[in-house]
């Protein structure tokens, strides 16, 4: 008994759980680190392939490819505008979907529909929208950017950015909404005793009580949107233009998966990780630090 | 000893995983003797789907022991992410009949391809049907993984109706030199359409319908990489970039990527595709095809094009090779190379194509140029790396060509170096 613990039984309920973790996460995890120090390839059962130890070397031609380069330094702008656009309008329509009395439930679906719909889908909308000839442009008149924005090296991942913040909106929507209900009115009402404008009790007393709940916005939609890959794959065609929409992850399945270079696609991966592991980190002691 | 248990699962579970990579592979010399039923993939187009079904069901009426199974390749991204997974999971089928000459080198360097060699008379076979275009398909090992099957030869399909809104002849189009081909597309764009519209997106396949099919032209039928060197970096290369580069420089091809069809939503007035078009085409579009044009304009008979071959190796997980290797010659017969081409208007990889079903060229005279054509093809060449040197060439061309952030010469110099070194195979 002392083997399976004091309490066999909970051992049992959680094994599932912990086999799945281990298989699907724990083992190709261990294993992308291994490839990361090997020269490595995927070769068919059977076949007779060296995989010798080259120490950093994966790792050296990932820091020094101007591709990767470019890639972090797109997704940082990513980063810088979708994270505080996702959290900033998440928490803002939140508060008001809070408050409306009509239509609720109609609003509530409304920003939860793009986040259950297939990003494919999605894309396809934002492409007759965002090209040359689409509404968009046509809205713009002269004032339409030339190029048009997902051809523009400058806009592009802009675009994205804000394609993203979009999409995932309704999700965070609802997060920020299951924090509000717990906020005591009592707080708002003594707030409004004290002579507290809207925008005080808004500024002082909601955004202080849902900080946990920001904490848990910023640092999913920091997770998310480093391993961004659907939208520039499809939305930009594969990274365009010239590369300004490229993402690290993309990088990773062209070199990984197209080009047959695995081991250089996991050392990218593991320095991904451990990058995102470190902003998270430094996320979350900034946010909720009291 | 509270963790044992978790230890032990940890343990059993990463043993399990890495048993899965350990199986599989069998005994070659065993596997080439061995008959029995086979299961092969065809590619999902509808054409050629009929075309497998039925040579499928004339094979299996005479040889029951070792019957076919066939299905469509499985869905994915391409087809060629598809079998490299299937040949590293060693669930691959015995033969592919969609097997792309650029993914080559990597499924053999994965260890998941079958020397045709190895079988009796096959490098005879092949030479027999295809002559000497069937070079272009060796390995640099030179032995054969890949049956030469058919061709797409590529060429400049235009829209009658668009030429002669813009003022240009419909019938006989002078597209023959850069300069006739600039100026045809000027008119175009006044008349308010696109002169062509390649994808200018970034996969690494695109260059195969803009950069290549002109540079195989201008070059007298050099491939991308030749003898261990980038060809591309040269004076014919450089005169098809400046070509294209004045083609996006102008704004008479777009730099951004059509959302469908640009060339059947009449959209672009020409476009550069093969026979399949016809069929897909049809009457939807009066069209017309002539050759890839070069900056001297070559007569029509000396030019050579991409071919947009699909070819059909045999997979090194199959048990009943030599079975393979027979279906594999009964599928590239005369015969079946002629039910291809009726179900398809797909180029067989065989000599003299025209001469050789005079019949259907009678009937469809709309493929007979391109039956010409197809005598004239450049593949993509075999080397190590292929798809990689295929990125670096079109991620050089993508910088310099379409959107014009570096000059070509330095874009191809760089380029060039690159794709040296991967094609030596470092």
């Amino acid at each position: 008994m002392r083997v399976l613990g004091r309490h066999p039984v909970g051992m049992i309920l959680s094994a599932p759980y912990a086999v799945y973790l281990a298989v699907i996460f724990a083992y190709p995890l261990g294993f992308a680190v291994w490839m990361s120090f090997h020269d490595y390839f995927f070769a068919a059962p059977g076949a007779i392939v060296d995989h010798p130890f080259v120490g950093l070397d994966n790792y050296r031609a990932v820091l020094t490819d101007p591709g990767v380069h470019q890639a972090f330094q797109n997704i940082l702008i990513f980063l810088v505008i979708n994270v505080p656009l996702t959290t900033g309008l998440a928490l803002v329509l939140a508060v008001a979907l809070n408050r409306a009395v009509h239509g609720r439930a109609f609003l509530r679906v409304a920003f939860y529909v793009p986040y259950v719909t297939a990003s494919v889908a999605v894309v396809g909308v934002w492409l007759f929208l965002f090209n040359s000839g689409g509404l968009v442009n046509s809205v713009l008149g002269p004032l339409a950017p030339d190029p048009s924005w997902l051809i523009n090296e400058h806009l592009a991942m802009p675009t994205i950015a804000v394609f993203v913040t979009w999409k995932q909106l309704g999700f965070f929507i609802l997060l920020y909404l299951a924090a509000l209900q717990n906020v005591p009115k009592e707080l708002y009402e003594s707030a409004a005793v004290d002579g507290a404008s809207a925008w005080h009790r808004f500024w002082s007393v909601t955004v202080p009580a849902v900080r946990p709940a920001t904490a848990l916005v910023v640092i999913l939609a920091l997770i998310t949107g480093a391993n961004l890959f659907t939208e520039p794959y499809l939305l930009t065609g594969g990274g365009g233009p010239n590369g300004a929409s490229a993402s690290p992850v993309l990088v990773m399945y062209q070199r990984g998966l197209q080009q047959g270079e695995p081991d250089f696609a996991a050392a990218l991966g593991v320095l991904l990780v451990l990058g995102v592991l470190i902003v998270a980190y430094i996320n979350r002691r900034l946010i909720e630090r009291d | 000893m509270k963790r044992t248990l978790p230890a032990a699962v940890l343990t059993l579970t990463l043993a399990l995983a890495a048993g899965c990579d350990g199986g599989g592979g069998g005994d070659a010399a065993k596997a080439n003797a061995a008959s029995g039923p086979i299961t092969i993939w065809l590619s999902n187009n509808q054409e050629e789907l009929a075309w497998g079904k039925a040579m499928v069901a004339a094979w299996n009426t005479a040889h029951a022991d070792q019957a076919i199974t066939a299905q469509e390749i499985p869905a994915g991204n391409t087809s060629e992410e598809v079998i490299g997974a299937a040949i590293t999971a060693g669930n691959a089928p015995c033969l592919i009949f969609n097997t792309a000459p650029a993914a080559v080198p990597q499924f053999q360097k994965q260890g998941g391809l079958v020397a045709l060699d190895t079988f009796d008379g096959a490098a005879q076979y092949i030479a027999d049907r295809t002559g000497a275009t069937a070079d272009q398909y060796k390995s640099p090992d030179g032995k054969f993984y890949q049956m030469p099957w058919k061709s797409n030869p590529v060429m400049i399909f235009y829209n009658k109706g668009l030429f002669a809104k813009a003022g240009l002849d419909s019938e006989k189009p002078a597209l023959s030199t850069y300069d006739e081909f600039l100026t045809a597309a000027r008119k175009l764009k006044a008349s308010g359409t696109a002169a062509i519209y390649p994808a200018p997106s970034s996969e690494f396949f695109q260059s195969w319908f803009d950069f290549y099919p002109l540079f195989a032209a201008e070059s007298d039928g050099k491939q991308l990489v030749q003898d261990g060197k980038a060809q591309f970096n040269s004076p014919e290369g450089q005169k098809v970039a400046a070509f294209w580069k004045t083609l996006y420089d102008e704004g008479l091809a777009p730099k951004e990527k059509y959302n469908g069809d640009s060339f059947g939503d009449q959209k672009a007035a020409m476009a550069i595709v093969g026979p399949w078009a016809i069929a897909v085409y049809g009457d939807k579009v009066k069209w017309g095809a002539v050759p890839v044009p070069t900056s001297t304009g070559k007569p029509a008979e000396q030019i050579k094009t991409f071919s947009d071959a699909k070819n059909v190796a045999m997979y090194s997980a199959c048990q009943n090779r030599a079975t393979a290797w027979e279906v594999l010659k009964f599928a590239t017969s005369k015969e079946q190379d002629g039910e291809l081409l009726n179900k398809t208007g797909q180029m067989p990889l065989r000599t003299g194509v025209a001469a050789t079903y005079p019949d259907y060229f009678t009937k469809n005279p709309a493929y007979r140029q391109f039956a010409d054509q197809a005598a004239r093809t450049v593949e993509v060449p075999n080397v190590p790396n292929s798809v990689a040197i295929w990125q670096t060439f079109r991620d050089a061309y993508s910088q310099s060509v379409i959107f014009g952030k570096q000059p070509v010469a330095d874009a191809f110099a760089g380029a060039a170096e690159k794709v040296d070194q991967l094609a030596s195979g470092s």
